[in-house]
């Protein structure tokens, strides 16, 4: 059986009883573990609080940051600093200098589109040729086509489009996740898969972008966590 | 003779309780307009077969080839008479038979 995985679940740390509804729900329709992005001076007292919520409605808790840097200096920087903090880091495209830089930084788990700006898209050929020869996944955050309609909806969908087409030339995986802030924009994986054939993005594909292609990447990052690495490829196993 | 699949979906209306059968097919009918156009939604043969169902259920019926339109569609649904609403299809079947025998909860 798929085990499915939301990235992205916007639910706000600031009130963590609708983090929790946010949590309960998202378990109801079948998840069994979502990423909950957080900000660097976040309390460990709050992340605590949230692992617990995601404890009792059985689902693993992954810890994710987003990070928006408006030059690749401060990608870098940011990088630095926080990766090892953090079992995800998403870095949303502002610019194109950004979006290179993110692309070929193998630090980098999930290229995301600037949410203030998601029209502003940047996932092109020579973006692609860069994040195929690193762990780079592009994310597509379900909310964005949710709450648009009409042209900006149009205009979306035609973007997604062309990105997906790019991802899928180039074998970059896709992670499809929720982004939702609300629990009226959250929906089960299979409602997911079927909205995916808007970008011409087939179910079965759909379906490998909300489980395994996510799974992977919070398995590979746990594993690069964990005190027993030290290299690709090296393990201590024994002392 | 050409058999014509059909496939029947149990959808869960959250956030609402106010809306009423007519309301709720149009916003159904407004979904699948906006994002398939007339083309697109004449394909679907959609009707709904039971409304109000306890606790806030309805079935619906399609052609089985424009399945995954319509649950874009229902997905898609987000604000029905500007209050927000989300359309949750629980389960999908061939036969009635099959849904209610899926989910029992569902009071048929």
């Amino acid at each position: 059986m798929r085990k499915f995985v939301d990235l992205h679940l916007c639910a706000p740390i600031g009130n963590l009883k609708q983090a929790e509804r946010m949590v309960n729900l998202s378990a109801e329709l079948g998840y069994r573990m979502v990423g909950i992005p957080t900000l660097p001076n976040t309390p460990q007292e709050t992340i605590r609080q949230i692992e617990e919520i995601c404890k009792r409605a059985r689902v693993e808790f992954v810890t994710r940051i987003d990070l928006m840097p408006k030059t690749s200096n401060e990608l870098l920087s940011n990088l630095g600093r926080l990766r090892r903090k953090f079992e995800i880091v998403s870095v949303a495209c502002t610019s194109k200098n950004v979006a290179r830089q993110a692309a070929k930084d193998r630090r980098v788990d999930l290229l995301s589109p600037c949410l203030a700006f998601p029209c502003k898209r940047f996932f092109d050929y020579a973006e692609a040729e860069l994040a195929s020869k690193k762990f780079v996944s592009l994310e597509i955050d379900m909310t964005l086509i949710l709450s648009s309609s009409r042209f900006p909806r149009i205009r979306l969908l035609s973007s997604l489009r062309k990105e997906v087409a790019v991802a899928r030339k180039f074998d970059i995986p896709i992670t499809i996740s929720s982004g939702a802030s609300e629990e009226t924009f959250l929906r089960s994986p299979q409602d997911y898969a079927a909205f995916s054939m808007l970008f011409d993005l087939p179910a079965s594909c759909a379906l490998q972008a909300l489980s395994n292609s996510p799974l992977s990447i919070v398995e590979r990052n746990r594993g690069k966590l964990s005190p027993h690495y030290v290299a690709p490829g090296v393990r201590v196993v024994g002392k | 003779m050409h058999l014509i699949k059909r496939r029947y979906l149990l959808v869960q209306i959250v956030g609402s309780e106010t809306i009423d059968e007519r309301t709720f097919m149009d916003a159904v009918w407004n979904a699948i307009l906006q994002l398939f156009g007339e083309y697109g939604a004449s394909q679907t043969n959609i009707i709904l077969m039971k409304y109000g169902l306890k606790p806030n259920h309805a079935i619906l019926r399609c052609s089985h080839k424009a399945l995954d339109m319509v649950k874009a569609s229902l997905a898609s649904i987000t604000q029905v008479n500007g209050e927000p609403v989300a359309l949750r299809v629980l389960g999908v079947s061939g036969t009635l038979k099959a849904l209610q025998r899926q989910k029992p909860k569902a009071q048929f």
